[in-house]
C-alpha cells in the first residue's frame, strides 16, 4: 500500500504538460469551427499536428509512469505509479480547479475541487486515446476527401477526442460524468454526419441513427446520475453513523465526488460493516453500471451500436471501437472498489450475456462494418464480464481494453480502407479476391484478425487468455451465477469471435471476386491511410506484450508492461480490495504468502485456470478457423445449407433476436402513444376545465345580462312606467280651473282635520 | 473573485426600473412614421438599465446578507394604512433583474420582424420591462403587488394586438388565468395585513417573513378545518404556481407562447415565468414558513408531474413552438422540485435553473423564430434537412437545445443536476421516489428535444427549404449573447451561484424551523 505522501510523485511542469494534452484538441476545435473553413487545406493539417503533439505528450507521460513503477518479486506487487494534482506534489504544489462552489462552502471546506488524475490505468488509457485519436485524425485525411463537411468533421472530432481525454484525466465522478456527456454529444454529431448530406443515400438513416444512440446511451446516463447522487449522500450518511458508533475510528465526512474519496470512504464503511455491503451500496452500484450498459453497449441497451455505422467510417474506428464505448469498461475500473459482490455477479452475467449474443449476431451479418460492431460489442462483453469475475478479472478487463483499442481500430480502419477501395460498398457478398489488389489493408487486417482472435504472440492472446482464467479461476473460489455465465460463455463467444472473424477474412480478400464493378474499382488506399493502419496493426501485434524482448516467456506469464502498470492490488491507494469485495474470494486458500492479496495472486498465478484457459483459447481458436475455412475458403460446406439446418435459430439470429423490434413496439410506441394520450388529457381534460370555468364564467355573465335586462332593468322600467303612468293619472285632475283647486284643497283641509281629530 | 463596493446612489434600483419609463414617454412624442427614432430610443432605454444593473451585480457585496441598495419612502399614508416605496435587492433577486435587463434589450432586434410592428408595440415593451423590474426589487408587498399588475396590462396587448391569428383568445386566457392568481394573491394579502396587531400593520415583506418566521402569525379563524395560514399559503401558492406554470395550472402558456410573436414569448420564458418562482422564495414561503414545511411533498409531487408530464406532453406535439412552451413546463417543475426540497442544494439549484432555464428557453423560442419567419408555419412533421441549406442556424441551434436539455458543460445541468441531488439529499426520504421519477423526465427531455432536431433539421431536404437564407447576423445578435450565457455558466457556475447562494443562506433561515 503506498503510502499517501507519495501519492502525486509529478512536478508542476508534467502535470501542465498533461493538462495541455486535453486543451489541445479543445483550442484545435473553436479554431476549426470558426475559421477552418478558410485555412488551407480546410484546416486538416492543423488538426491532425495537434493530434500528433498530443500522441507524443501522451507517450512520453506513459513513459514518465512506467518509469515509477517497478515489477513485483515472487508474486508480490511491485511499486505503484499513481498521481493526484490535488494534493502537494514534489514541489509542494497543488494542482487543481475549483467548479462547482460558493465562497461560502468553500470556506467550510465543502467546495469541489476539481484536478487531474494520473495513475498506472489512466496512463495507459490516455497513451491508447492520444495514439489511436492520431491515426484516426491522419486516416481521415484520405477517407473524408471531398466531404461537403469536411472540416466540421475534423472539428468534431477533435471535440471529441477533448472529451475523451478529459474523462481519462478527470480526478472525480462528476467531471468524468461531464466528459461522458459530452462524448455522447460529439458521437451524436459524428454519427449524424452524413445525416445533413444530400449526396450520401442513406441520409435517412443516420438521422435517426444519431438520436437513437445519444437517446439509448441517456437512458444508462440517467442511471449513472442517480447512482452518483445516491453515492455523494449516503456514502457519507453511513459512514458519519458508524463514526458516531465508534466503528470507524476518526472525524466524520463530507459527500465527495472524488474517486480516492470514495474508494476509502466506501472501504471503510464495508469493512466496518464485517465485510458486507450494505444493500444500498450495491443498488448505488449497480445504478453506477447503468451507465456503463448504455454507453458500452450491454445488453439491453446494446441496440445503438451497430445503428451508429452510420458515421463515417473512422468515427466507427475511433469513438465505436477504441475510445467512447470502452469508457463503459473504464468507469468500472474507476469504481470497482464500490461493486459489491452481489453487484460484480450482475455485472459478470451481463457481460458474458452479452459476450455471447453478439458474437452470435456477428456470424450471421453482411455488411462488413456491421460485423465488426457486433464484435465489438461481444468484446465489450467480455471486459464487463471479465471485471465482475473479481481481481484478476479486473485487471485483464482493462487490458483487454487497451489491446482491443488497438486491433479493433485497426479493423475498423481496414474496413474503410476496403470500403473507400471499393467504392463505399458494404456488402461482403459482393467482395471477394481482394487480397491482391490491396495488399497492404489485407496484411493489417489479418494481423489484427488473428489478435482479436487470441492467436498466442498476438496482443489479444494476452488479454483474453487473462479473462478466460479470471473467469475459471473466479468460479473455482467462489462460485455465483456470474462467474459460472462467464466460464460458460466467453469460451463459446470467444470461438465465435475466431468464426465471424475469418469469415470476414475469407469472403472479403479470399476467393474469386463476386462483383465484376466492385472488383474493377478496387485499389490499394493512399499512404497517409495505410500508414495509419500499419502502425495500428503493429500495435495490434506488440501493443500486449512486447514477446521478442522476453524470448524466455513467451507466454507472459511473469507478467506484461499493462500488470506491472495496473495492479489490482496497489491501483485503489488506501483500499485493501480482500477486506471488501473480494473478501470471500480469499477465504478457500490454503497457502499463505505475507497478505491475502498475494495470496489470492498466487493463486492465480501458479493455479490451473492460467493453463487450462491456454488450452481453451487455443482450442477454440483452431476450431473457429477450421469452420470459418471450411464454410467460406474451401467450400467443403455450403453455408446455405448450414443455415438450413439450424432452421429457425438461424432466423432469430439473422433478425437480432428481434431485441430492435420488442424496443420499438414497447418502448417507443408506448412513449409515443403515452405522449399522445397525456397531450390530449392536457388538452381536453386540464385545459378542458380552464375552458369549462371559462365557459360558465361568460354563461353566467349572459344570464345576468339577461336578468338584467329583463328582472333588473325590468323593475326599473317598470317604476319608470308606474310613474308615468300615475303621472298620466294625476295629469287628469290639472284642470286650470281655479275653483275646482279650491274644492280640492278645502277638501284635503277637512281630511286632515279629521285624521288629527280621529287620531 | 474580489468584489468592489461601488458607492452608487441609493436610488440606483429606481432609476434601472424607470429609465425604460422615460423611454416610453420619449417614444409618445415621436411621430409614428419615424420608426427609426422609436427603436433607437427602445435599444437606448433597454440598454442603459442593462448597463446598470451590470454594475449593481458586479457592485453587490456577497459578504453581506440581506437587502442591498436598499430605498424607502413613504408612498401612501391614510390612517393605518401605510404603503412604502420599499426596494432592494439580494442574491435571488439580483440575477433575474440583470437577466431581464438583457432580455428585453435582446428583444429589441428581434422584433424588426413581428408583423405590423408600430410605435405603441416598443411603448408597451417598455411598459412591460417597468413592471418587471419593479417585481424583482420591490420589498413591500403592496408594491409588490402594484407592479406585478402593471406588467399584466401590456402583456395582453402585446399577444393580442402583434400575435397569431388566435392571439385574441389566447391573450385573453392570459389575463384572465393571471387576474385569477393575482385576485387570490391580494385575498392573502389583505388578511395579513388585517392579521397583524393594531397600529402595527404593515406591507413590508421583511417585517411579514420576520412575523412568519419568528413570532408566527396570530392564529385568526379556522376556516373548513383549515389554519389561518395554511388559507394564505395556498392562495398565495396557486396565485405564484399559474405564473411559473406548475401542473395544472399551465394551459395558459403553450396558448400565449404559440400566439405571441417571438420576442414576447422570449420574455414570457424567459422572465414570465421566474416571476412565479420568484414569488415563492419572497413573497409565498417566508412568510408562511411553517404551512410551508407541512405542504412542502405536496409542491414537490407537483414539481415531478410537471417534469414528467411536461415533457411527456411535449413529447407529442407537432408544433415547434408549442413542443417548447411545453419543455418550459416541465423544466419550472424542476424549481419546483427543488425549493420543495428544503435543502441548501435545492433551493440554490431551483434558484440556478431560473436563471438557466431563463437563458435557454429564451434562446429556443428564438430559434423557432427564427425558422418561421421563412416558412411561415411551424409544423414539425413539414420541415427536413433544414441544416442543409442552413448550417450556422443548425450550429446555434443544437447549441440552444443541447442547453436545455441539459447536456453537462452547458448551464442547464448544474442547476437540474444540483436540484436533483439536493432533492435527494432531502430529511423527507420520500422525495428519493420523487428524483426517481424526475430522472425520467431528464430523459424524456432528450427524446423530445432530439426528435425535433431531426425532424427539422436532419434527413432528406425538403425542396420547398432549399433556398433558405442562413440565420442572420441580427438573428445571430440576439441569439448569441443567451448561448454564451449557456455554455459560459456551464462552465463557471460560480459567477451565478456565488450571488444566489447569499440569497439562499437568508432564505434557509427563514425557512428553518424555529427560527
Amino acid at each position: 500500500m503506498p503510502d499517501p505522501e507519495s501519492l502525486n510523485p509529478l512536478t508542476i511542469a508534467q502535470w501542465k504538460w498533461l493538462l495541455a494534452v486535453p486543451l489541445i484538441p479543445l483550442a484545435g476545435y473553436v479554431i476549426q469551427i470558426f475559421f477552418g473553413k478558410h485555412l488551407p487545406r480546410k484546416g486538416d493539417w492543423l488538426m491532425t499536428g495537434g493530434m500528433f503533439v498530443v500522441m507524443c505528450i501522451t507517450v512520453t507521460m506513459f513513459f514518465v509512469a512506467y518509469g515509477h513503477t517497478s515489477v513485483g518479486v515472487d508474486g508480490h506487487a511491485g511499486s505503484a505509479f499513481f498521481a493526484e494534482s490535488v494534493r502537494p506534489g514534489p514541489e509542494g504544489q497543488t494542482f487543481s480547479w475549483d467548479w462547482l462552489y460558493m465562497s461560502r462552502a468553500k470556506d467550510a471546506g465543502l467546495s469541489l475541487p476539481t484536478g487531474l488524475m494520473y495513475d498506472g490505468l489512466g496512463a495507459a488509457m490516455l497513451a491508447v486515446v492520444g495514439i489511436v485519436s492520431f491515426f484516426v485524425h491522419l486516416f481521415s485525411i484520405g477517407y473524408m476527401q471531398g466531404d461537403r463537411r469536411y472540416h466540421i468533421f475534423f472539428a468534431n472530432i477533435s471535440l471529441f477526442t477533448f472529451a475523451m481525454l478529459g474523462l481519462v484525466l478527470s480526478d472525480n465522478l462528476l467531471f468524468l460524468f461531464i466528459f461522458w456527456e459530452l462524448m455522447g454529444l460529439m458521437s451524436y454529431l459524428l454519427i449524424g454526419h452524413f445525416a445533413q448530406d444530400p449526396t450520401s443515400h442513406r441520409i435517412k438513416q443516420a438521422a435517426a441513427a444519431c438520436k437513437k444512440a445519444f437517446m439509448t446511451t441517456r437512458v444508462g446516463d440517467t442511471c449513472l446520475l442517480f447512482g452518483m447522487a445516491m453515492l455523494y449522500f449516503l456514502i457519507p450518511e453511513q459512514y458519519n453513523e458508524y463514526v458516531a458508533q465508534g466503528l470507524i475510528e476518526g472525524d466524520t465526512i463530507a459527500g465527495s465526488f472524488r474517486f480516492t474519496d470514495l474508494w476509502s470512504n466506501a472501504s471503510a464503511i464495508v469493512e466496518a460493516n464485517h465485510g458486507d455491503y450494505p444493500l444500498w451500496l450495491t443498488v448505488a452500484g449497480l445504478f453506477v453500471f447503468g451507465g456503463t450498459v448504455g454507453k458500452s453497449a450491454q445488453v439491453p441497451l446494446h441496440i445503438w451500436l451497430p445503428d451508429a455505422m452510420e458515421g463515417p467510417t473512422p468515427v466507427s474506428a475511433m469513438i465505436h471501437a477504441a475510445t467512447m464505448v470502452a469508457a463503459g469498461v473504464f468507469l468500472l475500473g474507476r469504481t470497482f472498489p464500490l461493486m459489491s459482490p452481489e453487484a460484480l455477479a450482475v455485472i459478470a452475467a451481463v457481460g458474458a450475456v452479452t459476450a455471447l449474443f453478439a458474437a452470435t449476431i456477428g456470424c450471421t451479418v453482411y455488411d462488413i462494418k456491421g460485423v465488426l460492431a457486433y464484435s465489438t460489442i461481444s468484446q465489450l462483453g467480455f471486459m464487463v464480464a471479465s471485471i465482475g469475475c473479481g481481481a484478476l478479472g479486473l485487471v485483464a478487463g482493462l487490458f483487454h481494453m487497451v489491446t482491443h483499442a488497438f486491433f479493433k481500430a485497426c479493423l475498423f480502419l481496414s474496413a474503410g480502407s476496403v470500403i473507400h477501395g471499393c467504392h463505399h460498398e458494404q456488402d461482403m457478398r459482393k467482395m471477394g479476391g481482394l487480397r491482391k489488389k490491396m495488399p497492404i489493408t489485407f496484411a493489417c487486417m489479418l494481423i489484427c484478425t488473428l489478435a482479436i482472435a487470441g492467436m498466442p504472440l498476438f496482443s489479444g492472446f494476452y488479454s483474453k487468455d487473462r479473462i478466460i482464467a479470471a473467469a475459471f479461476g473466479g468460479m473455482s473460489l467462489k462460485f455465483n451465477g456470474g462467474n459460472f455465465a462467464a466460464s460458460v460463455f466467453l469460451p463459446v463467444a470467444a470461438c465465435l469471435t475466431t468464426f465471424y472473424m475469418f469469415r470476414l477474412i475469407f469472403m472479403t480478400f479470399f476467393g474469386a471476386p463476386r462483383d465484376h464493378h466492385v472488383d474493377e474499382h478496387a485499389h490499394e488506399s493512399p499512404k497517409n491511410m495505410t500508414i495509419s493502419l500499419m502502425s495500428l496493426a503493429a500495435l495490434g501485434m506488440l501493443g500486449g506484450y512486447v514477446w521478442f524482448l522476453h524470448p524466455l516467456d513467451l507466454m507472459g506469464n511473469h507478467g506484461t508492461w499493462f500488470t506491472r502498470m495496473v495492479d489490482w492490488r496497489t491501483m485503489y491507494p488506501g483500499v485493501d480490495l480482500t477486506e471488501t469485495n473480494l473478501k470471500g474470494m480469499v477465504g478457500g486458500l490454503a497457502h499463505r504468502h505475507g497478505t491475502a492479496a498475494d495470496d489470492l495472486e498466487h493463486f492465480y498465478h501458479g493455479f490451473n485456470p492460467h493453463y487450462t484457459a491456454l488450452i481453451v483459447s487455443i482450442g477454440v481458436l483452431l476450431i473457429g478457423v477450421f469452420v470459418a475455412a471450411q464454410m467460406y475458403l474451401r467450400r467443403k460446406w455450403n453455408p446455405a445449407k448450414v443455415t438450413e439446418t439450424l432452421g429457425e435459430a438461424y432466423v432469430w439470429v439473422e433478425n437480432k433476436y428481434y431485441v430492435d423490434e420488442v424496443v420499438d413496439a414497447s418502448v417507443i410506441k408506448g412513449s409515443k402513444a403515452l405522449a399522445n394520450g397525456q397531450r390530449w388529457f392536457d388538452e381536453n381534460v386540464v385545459d378542458g376545465v380552464v375552458l369549462s370555468v371559462g365557459r360558465i364564467g361568460k354563461g353566467l355573465g349572459f344570464l345576468c345580462a339577461w336578468i338584467d335586462k329583463h328582472i333588473v332593468d325590468g323593475i326599473v322600467n317598470l317604476v319608470g312606467n308606474l310613474t308615468q303612468a300615475f303621472g298620466s293619472a294625476v295629469r287628469l285632475f290639472q284642470t286650470g280651473r281655479i275653483q275646482q283647486y279650491v274644492s280640492f284643497a278645502v277638501a284635503g283641509g277637512i281630511l286632515v282635520a279629521a285624521f288629527h281629530l280621529l287620531s | 473573485m474580489e468584489t468592489f463596493n461601488l458607492d452608487l446612489p441609493s436610488s440606483i434600483l429606481a432609476w434601472i426600473t424607470f429609465i425604460p419609463m422615460i423611454g416610453m414617454a420619449a417614444i409618445m412624442f415621436v411621430p409614428k412614421t419615424n420608426m427609426t427614432l422609436v427603436k433607437g430610443i427602445t435599444y437606448v432605454a433597454t440598454f442603459i438599465p442593462f448597463v446598470l444593473a451590470s454594475v449593481v451585480y458586479w457592485g453587490y457585496d456577497k459578504g453581506h446578507s440581506g437587502y442591498q441598495y436598499a430605498q424607502e419612502a413613504s408612498w401612501i399614508s391614510i390612517n393605518n394604512f401605510n404603503v412604502f416605496w420599499r426596494v432592494g435587492v439580494d442574491g435571488l433577486s439580483l440575477p433575474l433583474v440583470w437577466l431581464t435587463t438583457i432580455l428585453l434589450f435582446l428583444a429589441v432586434p428581434a422584433s424588426e420582424t413581428v408583423p405590423r410592428v408600430s410605435k405603441a408595440y416598443f411603448a408597451l415593451l417598455l411598459m412591460l420591462e417597468v413592471g418587471i423590474l419593479g417585481v424583482f426589487i420591490s420589498l413591500d408587498y403592496f408594491l409588490f403587488y402594484v407592479f406585478w399588475e402593471v406588467m399584466l396590462l401590456p402583456m395582453y396587448f402585446l399577444i393580442g394586438i402583434w400575435g397569431g391569428p388566435k392571439r385574441e383568445y389566447a391573450a385573453i386566457k392570459f389575463f384572465l388565468y393571471t387576474l385569477a392568481g393575482s385576485v387570490l394573491m391580494l385575498v392573502a394579502l389583505v388578511a395579513l395585513y388585517l392579521n397583524q396587531p393594531d397600529g402595527m400593520e404593515t406591507f413590508s415583506i421583511p417585517a411579514m417573513m420576520a412575523i412568519g418566521g419568528a413570532q408566527g402569525w396570530a392564529a385568526g379563524p379556522e376556516l373548513l378545518g383549515m389554519q389561518f395560514t395554511t388559507w394564505v399559503f395556498w392562495f398565495l401558492f396557486i396565485g405564484f404556481a399559474i405564473k411559473i406554470p406548475c401542473f395544472p395550472f399551465h394551459t395558459w402558456l403553450p396558448d400565449a407562447h404559440v400566439q405571441a410573436p417571438t420576442p414576447i414569448s422570449v420574455i414570457l420564458a424567459g422572465i414570465l415565468l421566474k416571476l412565479g418562482g420568484y414569488g415563492l422564495i419572497r413573497g409565498c414561503f417566508p412568510i408562511v414558513p411553517d404551512a410551508f414545511r407541512d405542504n412542502a411533498y405536496i409542491l414537490g409531487v407537483l414539481g415531478v408531474i410537471s417534469i414528467v408530464y411536461g415533457a411527456y406532453v411535449a413529447l407529442g406535439q407537432t408544433d415547434f413552438k408549442r413542443m417548447v412552451a411545453y419543455s418550459s413546463v416541465s423544466h419550472m417543475g424542476f424549481v419546483l422540485l427543488g425549493m420543495a426540497a428544503l435543502t441548501e442544494w435545492g433551493m440554490n439549484g431551483a434558484a440556478l435553473q431560473m436563471f438557466n432555464h431563463g437563458t435557454s428557453s429564451a434562446a429556443c423560442f428564438l430559434v423557432v423564430g427564427v425558422i418561421y419567419d421563412r416558412a411561415h408555419h411551424r409544423d414539425l412533421n413539414a420541415f427536413g434537412g433544414v441544416a442543409q441549406p442552413m448550417p450556422r442556424y443548425w450550429a446555434l441551434a443544437t447549441i440552444a437545445f443541447f442547453a436545455s436539455l441539459g447536456l453537462p458543460g452547458m448551464a442547464g445541468f448544474v442547476s437540474e443536476a444540483m436540484t436533483l441531488v439536493g432533492s435527494f439529499q432531502s430529511p423527507d426520504p420520500r422525495f428519493r421516489i420523487l428524483v426517481l421519477i424526475a430522472a425520467l423526465g431528464v430523459v424524456l427531455t432528450g427524446a423530445y428535444i432530439l426528435w425535433a432536431l431531426q425532424r427539422v433539421f436532419l434527413g432528406p431536404l425538403n425542396e420547398k427549404y432549399k433556398d433558405y437564407e442562413d440565420i442572420t447576423g441580427r438573428e445571430i445578435f440576439s441569439l448569441a449573447p443567451l448561448l454564451f450565457l449557456c455554455v459560459f455558466l456551464g462552465i463557471f457556475p460560480y459567477y451565478l451561484l456565488d450571488w444566489m447562494d447569499v440569497g439562499v443562506i437568508d432564505l434557509m433561515k427563514l425557512l428553518s424551523p424555529g427560527s
